[in-house]
């Protein structure tokens, strides 16, 4: 019953059994701000964990973004987002190309010129999604075969060899990250490199992201670098800058891949108040036993009256 | 976008302590310091993140879900939410019929129950992706996984109920056949509304949002099917009790289903819109209509009762099939998942 403790923040790993002083806890910090949409980290995931093709490769018409969202065979997604609004003073290097000479007009479309006081009235928002692994993880408390499992690096995998295909885990993840593969009839989601943890590798993402925007480690640590670069992106004059999924006190419990957002998280396609569903399990335990109790007690009453 | 030259390296950047957007200090526009000065809502107990006063405008990523929707087949889960239901509130009524010595009602619903718990059975291993795997289900009990339970409940049920119903069309074992009536009596209310969990146990909005009102809704439902298939198979003089069960089962399950919905919010239009609002308009009145029809008609006629009956199991599939579609519905739509949440934070932003 431990993973229903709704707002305790715990260590998951040890909570699990796997003893107190194992690996500490690892996770990922992604600092959407130096995100520059290459999606490095997509082909890297789907080379080395060979996932397959998503099925329709189909333009989706909205944006850069032709993955859409993350799926049994996406396992790290970067969202694209274009909005009005200005992010601060930008150096794109327009005016350099302008000013060379032997620059030649491609007539290319291109961004409204920046106003006088350097600030460009457009802004590109880019984030690699990911699995949580979520401190409270709704899939793997629902999960009925076992097949979800914490790992003793606190994090969320599923054992392709033990799941049944029941699909449970998929509406109960607040996120919308594990999905059902029809080739296979089995659920599948990040599993944070498992395989390159357990001999000391940095998760494929993480190692191929060029700015380093993916940031793996323990996430005690990851939590500090966080708060830090919260404080600088305030201090340069960058006031949308949040953290996402960093609060161990939260729905979740934290999460062990939390976010640096320049946006509230829905733009994004993330929930902005997440909530573990099991936390209310006893009360719907509770409730269903009232209503069970009360459908033999009515019933009994009805023939209880005059016998025929 | 640095350079090495013979001269060193020129031009570096910051990696990835670059403050991008900020190529000097940005000037906050009239209005921005309100918003993101002093002025702004911290959350207690949350450090280096400011959450804002929620903007009064939805926004969304390209309209897209938040949360996936559930990846089971309606004809498979809604109609095991309806055979499940039918199923254990019938082994309830064969139970009492048996004991009042009723004995067409005792058939009827020992029959029906058995019955429909096979073909809920069957629809729940179908739809399994990997239906060859289905006992790995009974590897593990979890008590944080409605689902693990659930299959343990009615794995106790089942052969109850099929013990039961084998003895009375065959006339073997009475004893057996009466021990197993009462063992399946005693499990049928928890297979009718177990299932309520089952679907409340998810991020799902339209079901997850209902978790409190809907194991009644299911048990009246399932109360109205079970008095259904007995006021449609036994004879007028054995039903009296079904005609009160049917009134009775229609108000439990019309009174929790408006107590649902005013709970819901915004989340309250997927059971009134589109498809899922026909199938749950339909249940009311064939529910309803079917009940005032039993209770006024059913002692005298023996086609009013029939056809009481048919409303009434027909009610209770369209209720299921209805649920299961504004589940479907509300986690389609994005707004659904991000505005209750975001009432949720204003609420407890202003609340401290
Ligand atoms: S984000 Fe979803 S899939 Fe990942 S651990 Fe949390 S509940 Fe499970």
């Amino acid at each position: 019953m431990t993973a229903l403790s709704g707002d305790r923040p715990l260590d998951p790993a040890s909570e699990a059994g796997w003893g107190d002083a194992e690996r500490p806890r690892k996770g990922f910090f992604t600092d959407t701000s130096i995100c520059i949409g290459c999606k490095a980290c997509e082909v890297a995931c789907k080379e080395w964990n060979a996932i397959p093709e998503d099925g329709s490769m189909t333009l989706t018409g909205m944006s850069y973004d032709n993955t859409a969202g993350l799926s049994a065979d996406t396992w790290r997604h970067v969202a694209f987002i274009e909005q009005k609004k200005p992010l601060g003073h930008q150096q794109p290097g327009l005016e350099r190309a302008r000013d060379e000479a032997s620059t030649v007009d491609l007539g290319m479309p291109s961004l409204p010129a920046a106003s006088a006081d350097g600030e460009s009235e457009f802004r590109w928002l880019m984030s690699s999604d990911v699995c949580k692994h979520c401190t409270h993880a709704a899939c793997l408390d629902v999960c009925p075969t076992g097949a979800l499992i914490r790992t003793e690096f606190g994090t969320v995998v599923v054992q392709d060899d033990v799941c049944n295909g029941c699909g449970y885990c998929v509406p109960a993840c607040p996120y919308g990250v594990i999905d059902k593969r029809p080739a296979d009839g089995g659920m599948h989601k990040c599993t944070l490199c498992y395989d390159r943890l357990e001999v000391g590798l940095t998760p494929a993402c993480a190692k191929a992201c060029p700015t380093e925007s993916i940031q793996f480690g323990d996430l005690d640590e990851l939590r500090g670098r966080a708060e830090g670069r919260v404080e600088a992106l305030h201090a340069a004059g960058i006031p949308d800058a949040r953290l996402y999924g960093h609060d161990p006190t939260d729905g979740v419990g934290g999460d062990g891949a939390f976010f640096l957002l320049l946006d509230e998280p829905e733009v994004y396609g993330l929930p902005p108040d997440p909530v573990v569903t099991t936390r209310d399990l006893p009360r719907m335990w509770r409730h269903a036993a009232f209503a069970a109790a009360g459908l033999a007690a009515g019933v009994a009453a009805c023939f209880a009256g005059r016998r025929p | 976008m640095s350079d090495v030259t013979r001269q060193g390296v020129q031009d570096q950047r910051p990696g990835r302590d670059a403050t991008v957007g900020s190529a000097g200090r940005r000037t906050p526009r009239p209005g921005e310091g309100e918003r993101w000065g002093e002025g702004r809502k911290r959350r207690r107990g949350r450090r280096g993140e400011a959450l804002m006063v929620p903007p009064a405008e939805f926004t969304s990523y390209y309209g897209r879900p938040v949360i996936k929707k559930p990846v089971w087949q309606e004809r498979d889960i809604a109609g095991y939410l309806f055979l499940g239901g039918l199923a254990g509130a019938s082994s309830v009524v064969a139970a009492g019929a048996q004991l009042t010595g009723r004995s067409s009602l005792a058939r009827t619903s020992k029959t029906g129950a058995a019955v429909a718990i096979g073909a809920s059975l069957v629809a729940l291993v179908h739809d399994l992706g990997r239906p060859q795997r289905f006992l790995n289900m009974l590897r593990v009990v979890k008590v944080t996984s409605p689902m693990s339970i659930g299959t343990w409940i009615v794995s106790a049920y089942a052969p109850m109920a099929w013990v039961a119903a084998s003895s009375e069309l065959t006339g073997r074992l009475p004893t057996v056949g009466r021990l197993a009536t009462g063992a399946a009596a005693m499990a049928g209310p928890a297979v009718a509304s177990y299932t309520a969990v089952l679907v409340a146990d998810t991020a799902v909005p339209a079901w997850h949002e209902g978790h409190r009102e809907l194991p009644f809704v299911f048990v009246g439902s399932a109360t109205c099917a079970a008095a259904g298939l007995g006021l449609l198979g036994a004879p007028v003089r054995e039903t009296a009790p079904l005609r009160r069960a049917a009134v009775l089962g229609a108000a439990v399950e019309t009174v929790a289903d408006e107590l649902m919905k005013r709970r819901l919010g915004i989340v309250r239009e997927t059971y009134e819109s589109g498809s899922a609002g026909q199938l749950m308009k339909a249940s009311q009145v064939l529910t309803v209509g079917g009940a005032a029809v039993a209770a006024l008609l059913g002692r005298r006629s023996r086609v009013a009762a029939g056809a009481a009956g048919l409303a009434l199991l027909a009610g209770s599939a369209c209720t299921r099939f209805g649920i299961f579609r504004a589940g479907i519905a509300s986690a389609e739509d994005p707004r659904y998942t991000v505005e209750p949440q975001r009432a949720r934070l204003a609420a407890s932003a202003t609340g401290r």
